[in-house]
């Protein structure tokens, strides 16, 4: 029922946000469409710890600025890459574990690999990632590593109660 | 002064990203399979747009402007990983094997302007 309430008081921010008109009207309508769309998401039983993940809460954005770091970092040394003469590229095809607990974690964590240019999580099975890295230097682990261990500390907020 | 310095990083951050989508670009031409382009594509998703996306911010100001300008990001971060793994997972799927820099005698990489082997 909080994650109903929460579902809905996002949208309306969302709403409030994109429209930009703040009459009584347009304010009634948001709160209508609001409330239907949280009516059809309970109903399709869409709200749940995966649809509306607020268990996340605030470890989100610690974890956020750190990837946005860890993707700048990649993006630079994929563009020396390519503007190398010689494109010193070493592509491989390799397996990591991902010590997340829940789908949710595993999505994060696949979800960051790939955002991060150089590696690109190709399949999961169960614990196991596939990765497609671009240089051999893209998944010396260490990078992998620490990733791992904030995705679960990200995702352990949610232990218990989902 | 402030709109100066906005203005200034705003030039800053909108130059970065045509520099990054363009780098992009030039890696899409220059990767030998399909794989390893995703790469490449991977850089003009997160950095062009974003720096892109930066810079209007700055030149936005605070306004809802700014907001959804943020908002377009965040959509880009939730959907380009999952378009660019499913890209990959049809290749695999597909039966494309993904290119391997050829080894010498010595066990060293070759980089891609020694023996070619596709």
């Amino acid at each position: 029922m909080l994650r109903a309430f929460g579902l809905g008081a996002i949208l309306f921010i969302f709403w409030l946000l994109l429209s930009g008109h703040y009459t009584p009207m347009l304010i009634g309508f948001g709160l209508g469409s609001c409330g239907l769309i949280v009516y059809l998401a309970m109903r399709m039983d869409l709200v749940d710890h995966e649809g509306v993940p607020l268990q996340l809460g605030g470890r989100f954005w610690v974890y956020f600025p750190w990837l946005m770091k860890e993707i700048f970092i990649a993006n630079v040394n994929v563009a020396r890459v390519i503007l190398n003469p010689k494109l010193p590229i070493s592509p491989v095809v390799t397996h990591f574990r991902a010590s997340q607990k829940s789908d949710l974690g595993k999505t994060i964590y696949a979800n960051s690999i790939t955002l991060t240019p150089g590696t690109i999580t190709t399949s999961i099975e169960g614990q196991d990632l596939e990765i497609h890295a671009l240089t051999l230097k893209d998944i010396d682990g260490r990078e992998e590593d620490e990733m791992d261990h904030r995705v679960s500390w990200v995702e352990s907020g949610s232990r218990g109660n989902s | 002064m402030i709109d100066l310095i906005l203005e200034v990083l705003s030039w800053i951050s909108i130059l970065g990203g045509i520099f990054f989508m363009i780098v992009g670009t030039v890696g899409i031409v220059r990767m030998p399979d399909v794989y390893t382009r995703l790469h490449a594509a991977g850089m003009t998703d997160t950095m062009g747009a974003g720096l892109l996306l930066l810079g209007m911010c700055f030149q936005a100001g605070p306004t809802l402007v700014l907001v959804r300008l943020v908002l377009i990001y965040a959509f880009l971060l939730f959907t380009s990983p999952i378009s660019t793994h499913a890209l990959a997972s049809a290749a695999l799927s597909g039966g494309v094997e993904p290119y391997t820099v050829p080894v010498d005698r010595s066990g060293k990489l070759n980089s891609l302007n020694g023996e070619q082997n596709f």
